[in-house]
Order: C-alpha cells, then sequence, then structure tokens
C-alpha cells in the first residue's frame, strides 16, 4: 500500500529529528569534556602527552565520520562491550567530536598571548587557576565562532547514524520514502529540517564573530 | 647595609643559555632588603631575563639563586611559593582582559591566600586607592589607559603583599604623558620601602629612588654603584674593547 506524505508522515520525521537534536547535544556535550582534556593534553609541558593528542587529533581527522562510527559499533562488541546502537553512535560521535574541538581549542589555548600565562605564574598561581582563571576563558572565546561551526557539522554528522539503523531524522526520512515513493518531497522536509537546527547556530556563530571582531 | 638576615635575593655565579648563545655570564648579586635597585644596558644586554630568574619565569642552567634565603630549586618545585613573595610589573601590563580592575587584583589572594571575597575586595580597592584607581575598579582593562593599566597591575601585584617587587621595563610601552603617572607611583612605593629591581632607561628615576645602579651588557654586570657615583664617574660602559652595535641608550642622561 502507497501512502501519501501527509501530516502523520511529517510528523514521524520530526520525531526522527528530536533524536538527532539529542544525539548532537550528547556527543557535543560529552565530546566537549574529552576535547578539552585533550587540549590540554596537547598544550601540555610533558611531550608525551603531547605526542598522544596529536595521534588522537590526527586519526579523528585523517578518517572518515562513518568508518569511526562502524569501528564503534562493531569494535567494541568484539571486545566484550555489548552496546545497543544509541550508545554505540552517541560514543563514536563523541569520539569523533573531541578529536575536532581538542584541536579548535588546543588553537584558542595557543592564541592567548605569553604574557597572560606568565602573569598568572608570577603571580604564583598555580596550573589548575592559570587554565581555568586566566587561560581557558580567554581561549574559548577565541575559539567560539569555530566551536559553534562544528557544532553545525556535527549536527548533520549525525545523519550517519541512519547507516546503523538508528532512526533519527535521516532514516525516518528513508522510511516515509519507502512507503510514499515521494523521495523528493520527503527528503526536501528532511532536509528543511536539519536546515532549521543549523540556521540558527550558524547565526548566532556569526554574531559572535562579528562581537569579537568589534572587540579585537 | 649588611644585615644579619639573609639578603632579599642573591645571585651566585649565575649562567644561563638560550640554545647556544649565552645571555648571562657568570652574574653575582646581591640585593638587600628595602634595597632599589635600577638595572639598565642596551637591549639584549640580559636585564630583563636577570629578573625573569628571579621568579623562575626563566630557568637558568649553571648557579645559584636565593630569594630571601631560600634556593630556587632546579627542578622549578619551589617556585611558586617564591613567586608569591615576589611581585613582578611587565612592560605589556599584562592585565586579564576578561576581568574588571577590582577582579585583577582578587584573584591571586583569593586562589593562593583563600581568602573570602569581601576581604579580596577590601585588599584589591584599598591598593588600587594606593595607585589612584579606586574610581576605576569596575573597569575593564580596554577601557583603561595605558598607565591606568599599568597602575592596576602594580597594584594587582601589591594584594599579595609581597616582599620584593620587580618591574621590567614598566614604562616602555607607555606614551610619553603616561609614563609619569607611573613612575609617581614607583616612587611612592619606593618611599614605603619595598625591595625593588626595576630594569628601565628611566635615569631620572634611578636618580630620584635607586640605592645602586646596574649596568650591564652581553650578560654581564659591568658597573655597580650609588646613582650620583654612577652617573658622574668615567663610565666602564663605554668600555672600547667593547664593540657597541646599538646606539647607547643612556647617552643624554648623563649630566
Amino acid at each position: 500500500m502507497i501512502r501519501e506524505f501527509g501530516f502523520p508522515e511529517l510528523l514521524f520525521v520530526l520525531e526522527g529529528a528530536r533524536w538527532t537534536i539529542l544525539l548532537s547535544a550528547l556527543a557535543f556535550v560529552c565530546g566537549g569534556a574529552l576535547g578539552l582534556a585533550v587540549a590540554l593534553a596537547r598544550t601540555a609541558r610533558s611531550r608525551e602527552l603531547r605526542w598522544g593528542a596529536t595521534v588522537y587529533i590526527q586519526i579523528f581527522q585523517g578518517t572518515p565520520l562513518l568508518i569511526q562510527l562502524f569501528f564503534v559499533f562493531f569494535g567494541l562488541p568484539l571486545l566484550g562491550l555489548q552496546l545497543n546502537v544509541w550508545l554505540a553512535v552517541t560514543i563514536g560521535l563523541a569520539l569523533h567530536a573531541s578529536g575536532y574541538l581538542g584541536e579548535i581549542w588546543r588553537g584558542g589555548i595557543q592564541a592567548v598571548p605569553a604574557g597572560q600565562v606568565e602573569a598568572a605564574r608570577a603571580l604564583g598561581l598555580g596550573y589548575r587557576s592559570v587554565m581555568i582563571d586566566v587561560v581557558l576563558p580567554q581561549a574559548l572565546r577565541i575559539s567560539l565562532p569555530a566551536t559553534v561551526g562544528f557544532l553545525v557539522n556535527l549536527v548533520k554528522g549525525t545523519a550517519l547514524a541512519a547507516l546503523l539503523g538508528l532512526t533519527e531524522a535521516t532514516r525516518a526520512g528513508q522510511l516515509m520514502s519507502n512507503i510514499t515513493f515521494e523521495p523528493l518531497r520527503v527528503y526536501s522536509a528532511v532536509g528543511l529540517v536539519y536546515f532549521a537546527i543549523c540556521l540558527p547556530l550558524t547565526l548566532w556563530s556569526a554574531r559572535l564573530e562579528r562581537r569579537l571582531l568589534r572587540r579585537g | 647595609m649588611e644585615q644579619s638576615a639573609a639578603p632579599a635575593i642573591r645571585l651566585e655565579h649565575v649562567s644561563k643559555w638560550f640554545g647556544k648563545l649565552k645571555v648571562l655570564q657568570d652574574v653575582d648579586l646581591t640585593v638587600n632588603r628595602g634595597e632599589h635597585i635600577v638595572l639598565c644596558g642596551p637591549s639584549g644586554s640580559g636585564k630583563s631575563t636577570l629578573i625573569r630568574c628571579i621568579n623562575r619565569l626563566e630557568e637558568v642552567q649553571e648557579g645559584r639563586i636565593l630569594v630571601d634565603g631560600v634556593e630556587l630549586r632546579g627542578d622549578g618545585r619551589n617556585a611558586e611559593d617564591i613567586r608569591r613573595h615576589v611581585g613582578m610589573v611587565f612592560q605589556q601590563f599584562n592585565l586579564f582582559p576578561h576581568m574588571t580592575a577590582l577582579e585583577n587584583c582578587m584573584l591571586a589572594p583569593r586562589r593562593i591566600h583563600r581568602i573570602g571575597k569581601d576581604e579580596a575586595r577590601a585588599r584589591a580597592m584599598g591598593h588600587l586607592e594606593r595607585v589612584h584607581l579606586a574610581d576605576h575598579a569596575q573597569k575593564y582593562p580596554a577601557q583603561l589607559s595605558g598607565g591606568q593599566q599599568q597602575r592596576v597591575a602594580i597594584a594587582r601585584a601589591l594584594c599579595m603583599n609581597p616582599d620584593i617587587l620587580l618591574f621590567d621595563e614598566p614604562t616602555s610601552a607607555l606614551d610619553p604623558e603616561m609614563v609619569k603617572e607611573v613612575l609617581d607611583t614607583m616612587v611612592e612605593l619606593a618611599d614605603a620601602g619595598i625591595t625593588m629591581i626595576c630594569v628601565t632607561h628611566e635615569m631620572g628615576f634611578a636618580r630620584a629612588v635607586a640605592h645602586r645602579v646596574i649596568f650591564m651588557d652581553r650578560g654581564e654586570i659591568l658597573e655597580s654603584a650609588p646613582p650620583e657615583e654612577f652617573f658622574s664617574a668615567p663610565p666602564a660602559r663605554t668600555r672600547p674593547d667593547l664593540p657597541r652595535p646599538d646606539p647607547q641608550p643612556l647617552r643624554g642622561a648623563s649630566p
């Protein structure tokens, strides 16, 4: 039976979009926490830490996101970790995000003038306080546009979860396309959903960038 | 001015290299408590490096540095302890741009002395008052002139109640009309009796407050004398055996 692409079908896609947003948010938060650790390791005094973080970043920037997701989904069960597809995709996206955010924030940390660190250290502040009070607030401000830019990519990247059978917006679109035989209408709707999520982020990023330029 | 207690700062046979370049050559220096030293010399002579070694923003490869009788450890483990007694004021101010003048002054006492917000604020306001900037406490560095920023930086250093203050060319980045307000603040500090080492080309300041003026070139201390002697004696700093690529910045300062 062929169905029309009507309101219930659109609702199904929107239902999927809810998971897209949730997946993006989870991956961004978890990936952000891990990414901060990567950025700190990348700028650490210890050569081993720096080297380890560099390799980590290269791996996630040098391989396709889809392969990374496959790797987590099919690889971790081999290690005896039984994951449902949600957890696997969240972990995969978070690892991916940590590599990119780590590198973006590394750049931000290094863009903070050396005099700032010297002044903080000269006051007797330890590494923790130098980072938390002085360097990171400035580094994150510098990195904000790039960070939001990456978040937009991450939202679109969650579409790959469809290939692992997870019913987010794109997979929901596939299902609806299969029963309505109206791929153009369905995927236009799916595209609009992504656009509606990403546009506010892009606008926000552009506004931040303008504000930073004014201040600089 | 020999005292029974340990001198404020003591450098013994300190040498330092940047790569292959030797920037400090076997420097010996004793600074007594309450003494005001002005360090001068051509650029690249090692004077900034020398004071940056005292709070271990730079490492030395040879020799010993003692601050209040405590030796700076080679591995830097006690650097933080020593920095808490040694304030530093930089050429580029280096105020934290995301904090107000007041917050700049409150940060270190809160984190290190672990005092409460109210006490930190009171202390910070006291020192901002001292540098005549209490009215600007709520402003961000970008809203302040260079001279005001440098005075905030001085107040920030004072908030840690340091025994020693190091000044690294504190007026070199300032417009001429702002130099005086910063120097005046420094003179007031000197009158209060704090130990000071100041890298500067301001010879008027040296005359007014220095107990000793030290001249460095190529990582060596070539001359060390009270200002009246320093500015009248035939200068060792024009020794003919030292070819001098850049013009002597002290010319015109001598009477």
